[in-house]
């Protein structure tokens, strides 16, 4: 176990290091850098002002000794300019060159400075992660109750009426990419002109123009019903179909075991069958499913957050590739990256403990 | 003139698709009387949902090839006066109406649409097919052979899907990656694996009668390398294979995503056959390894394979649509659904029309794709 353990992880760490040093070489590519030095510097900057700037903050030298101080294994550059101002990258404004630290790359905390939010990367990053988290938390706790639920009843009586129902809700939902809910979803319930907002607006049922709120930017300070429903629902809608099909398979698969006819047989009655028999079994797969739907989610939630205008995570990625924010956009790559490698791992290992037929050594 | 009511509208628009009607009847009529000589697709026939896929998937492909005759305005056109106008709205000094309004542009939202769907049913499954070639000419050989060549290839493989897709295209498809290069770099690789697939293929089925084998492949070859040269490098010199370098952008980075998932559907699968006795008896007739990959192994992973390539190209289409989404690699004259969307997002709780026109358009198609997967994963499993 422990063996299995540590080559997961070993291997984990691999992939993360070259998803980081590929990250690093597309962010760090020459006509980034100079448009880097435009914004930073000035716009008419000739080629080079611009080649100097480069070389003088750092961005010259080989792709991989940059990457190992970003990542803090190299020392960081130094540089005396021709004023006998000593700058560098572990250097802030004014400090003194000897007592500065050697290494300061992510490994030692540092993750650099953003220039769209014009503060530090890591403030940045946890600020609109704890955003992200409270949306994340909701879309899950709607998600896998409901997409199990519909999975096991679905699953429990294959081919009946409600398995037909049931299992064409989640092809359609599947169907259903997040910009294309949430945009119908916001028709349907946000809007001051269609869908039922104005006749309930006409009988007098709501207060204000709209039943549910178009925009999530006020969830930001509260999170309310009425800001966060549409949001939540876009996410997990796409997802719900997804896992909801997975439970029915494996909810299937269990249901015509002979454990269970035997259980039949014995006069045990139909939900103490499905309770205490099928569900224990069939929920192994959609664990697996759940958490390999992560990768997915960040998908959705970059969607979402643009959409809903909620700044999250998501809507920190748009804008730091958006404005060639490169320490920011590494930074979101980073945790990306980490959240998918992570959920990878704890499906494997999870696999395994849950399911009783895998015995590693 | 009149502006037009909603009944009135849909039965101007079901006037409109009429060659869509057409050609969707008669194929569905040759189909049915044929179905018992079809194979696979003869049997989808027997299933409910196969059908109803059937019918909503060729309703897009038919919009797709007959567009010219069914828009009611060029799609780009701007008519001054009917910004946002409401569905059904009279085109002023002219016999026409705005079908489903116009958008922020005072463009027609009816035309715009009805031209997405060429566009969206060109990229879609061509990519696929790039990327079910790439991941069939590198999944059969890792999941045969096995060993150093398998680990290597699936930790690649692994990597690129340890990528969240919308960071890969916010690194893959920007204006200044294009300046680089690298586009070009992986159109030069992933294009090859086409090439190289049919060239052997051909070869390890021809390969005792060396004149048929030189014919067929040196032919796969010519026109294999000519497409090849015009597409990735724009060094065509006859100019038939071309590719917009934007479009090349998005082209590449929907390939680069969808290849890994196919390289590991195929590879699972090959590892499973590979232990079948038919396998047993080629090695034992001595075939190369290649033609029991190609031949042997290939015909019979067909079922799956083909369920997974219509799941795929809902999901290519839901890909494309993101990217649209993002503006990310299109031009803003493009009709493709997913920028028609973001454009109308804007304006979203005042004119929904501009938006949920294409929003329903890529959702039905996409819906339309999976039930047709459903259909046939039924029915394959019959035999």
């Amino acid at each position: 176990m422990l063996a299995f353990l540590l080559r997961r992880v070993g291997v984990m760490l691999l992939t993360a290091l070259a998803l980081s040093f590929i990250v690093f070489c597309l962010t760090n590519l020459a006509p980034n850098l100079e448009k880097l030095a435009r914004t930073e510097g000035s716009v008419r900057m000739s080629d080079e002002a611009v080649a100097s700037w480069i070389e003088n903050n750092g961005h010259g030298g080989s792709m991989v000794m940059r990457y190992g101080q970003w990542l803090g294994v190299v020392p960081g550059w130094v540089r005396t300019d021709d004023k006998g101002v000593t700058r560098g990258r572990c250097l802030a404004e004014g400090a003194d060159p000897a007592s500065a630290p050697r290494f300061c790359g992510i490994l030692q905390g540092d993750w650099g400075t953003s220039t769209v939010f014009r503060e530090p990367v890591i403030d940045t990053i946890s600020d609109k992660l704890a955003s992200t988290g409270w949306l994340m938390l909701w879309v899950m706790l709607v998600m896998v109750p409901v997409s199990l639920i519909i999975g096991v009843l679905s699953g429990m009586r294959e081919g009946s009426r409600t398995d037909r129902v049931l299992s064409t809700f989640s092809i359609a939902t599947t169907a259903t990419p997040e910009y294309v809910s949430g945009v119908i979803l916001v028709v349907l319930f946000a809007s001051a002109t269609t869908g039922i907002s104005p006749i309930l607006a006409e009988w007098g049922w709501i207060e204000g123009r709209t039943l549910f709120l178009g925009t999530a930017t006020s969830a930001m300070d509260q999170i309310t019903f009425w800001n966060f429903a549409l949001p939540v629902m876009t996410i997990a809608l796409y997802g719900i179909g997804y896992i909801a099909r997975m439970t029915r398979a494996s909810m299937t698969e269990v249901m015509t075991q002979q454990y269970i006819r035997t259980a039949r047989l014995k006069g045990v009655s139909f939900s103490q069958v499905i309770l205490k028999h099928a569900l224990r079994n069939a929920l192994i797969a959609p664990f697996t499913v759940i958490m390999l739907q992560f990768p997915w989610l960040l998908n959705g939630v970059v969607i979402v957050e643009t959409l809903f205008n909620y700044k999250g995570f998501g809507w920190t990625l748009v804008q730091a590739a958006g404005n060639n924010d490169i320490q920011l956009l590494l930074a979101c790559s980073v945790v990306a990256v980490f959240v998918v490698l992570v959920t990878q791992l704890i499906s494997d290992i999870g696999y395994v403990f849950l399911n009783p037929r895998i015995r590693l050594s | 003139m009149q502006d037009l009511s909603w009944p009135e509208i849909f039965a101007k628009m079901a006037v409109q698709f009429w060659p869509v009607w057409a050609a969707l009847i008669a194929t569905l009529v040759v189909s049915f009387q044929m179905r018992r000589r079809l194979g696979l697709y003869g049997k989808l026939f027997d299933s409910t949902v196969g059908i109803i896929g059937f019918c909503i998937v060729m309703f897009w492909v038919f919009t797709a090839i007959f567009a010219d005759m069914i828009i009611t305005f060029d799609p780009i056109a701007q008519i001054s006066g009917l910004k946002n106008a409401v569905p059904g709205t009279a085109v002023p000094d002219s016999d026409q109406w705005y079908l489903l309004g116009g958008d922020h542009l005072a463009r027609d939202v009816f035309s715009r649409v009805v031209m997405g769907a060429r566009r969206v049913l060109t990229i879609a499954p061509a990519a696929t097919v790039i990327a079910f070639m790439v991941g069939i000419t590198l999944g059969l050989p890792a999941g045969y052979f096995g060993g150093k060549l398998d680990t290597g290839l699936s930790f690649v493989a692994n990597l690129v899907l340890a990528f969240p897709v919308i960071l890969l295209f916010y690194l893959l498809v920007t204006p200044e990656i294009r300046a680089t290069g690298v586009p070009i770099a992986m159109a030069a690789v992933l294009f090859l694996f086409p090439v190289i697939f049919v060239s052997v293929l051909l070869n390890s089925r021809y390969f005792t009668t060396p004149a048929k084998r030189n014919l067929y492949v040196g032919a796969a070859l010519v026109i294999g390398l000519w497409a090849y040269s015009g597409l990735a490098f724009n060094a065509d010199p006859t100019g038939i294979w071309a590719m917009d370098p934007n479009l090349l952008n998005v082209f590449v980075s929907v390939v680069f995503v969808n290849a890994p998932t196919v390289f590991r559907i195929v590879r699972g699968i090959v590892m499973d056959l590979k232990s079948r006795d038919y396998v047993a008896a080629g090695q034992t007739r001595g075939e190369s390894a290649w033609y029991i990959m190609l031949w042997e192994i290939l015909p019979n992973a067909r079922g799956p394979l083909i369920v997974d390539f219509c799941l795929r190209i809902g999901y290519t289409t839901i890909l494309l649509g993101t990217l649209g989404f993002f503006g990310l690699g299109v031009s803003p004259e493009s009709p493709d659904w997913g920028s028609t969307i973001d454009d109308g997002r804007k304006l979203l709780s005042i004119y929904p029309h501009p938006a949920v026109v294409p929003a329903l358009a890529l959702m039905s198609l996409v819906l339309g794709l999976n039930l047709l997967a459903d259909g046939l994963r039924e029915e394959s499993m019959r035999d």
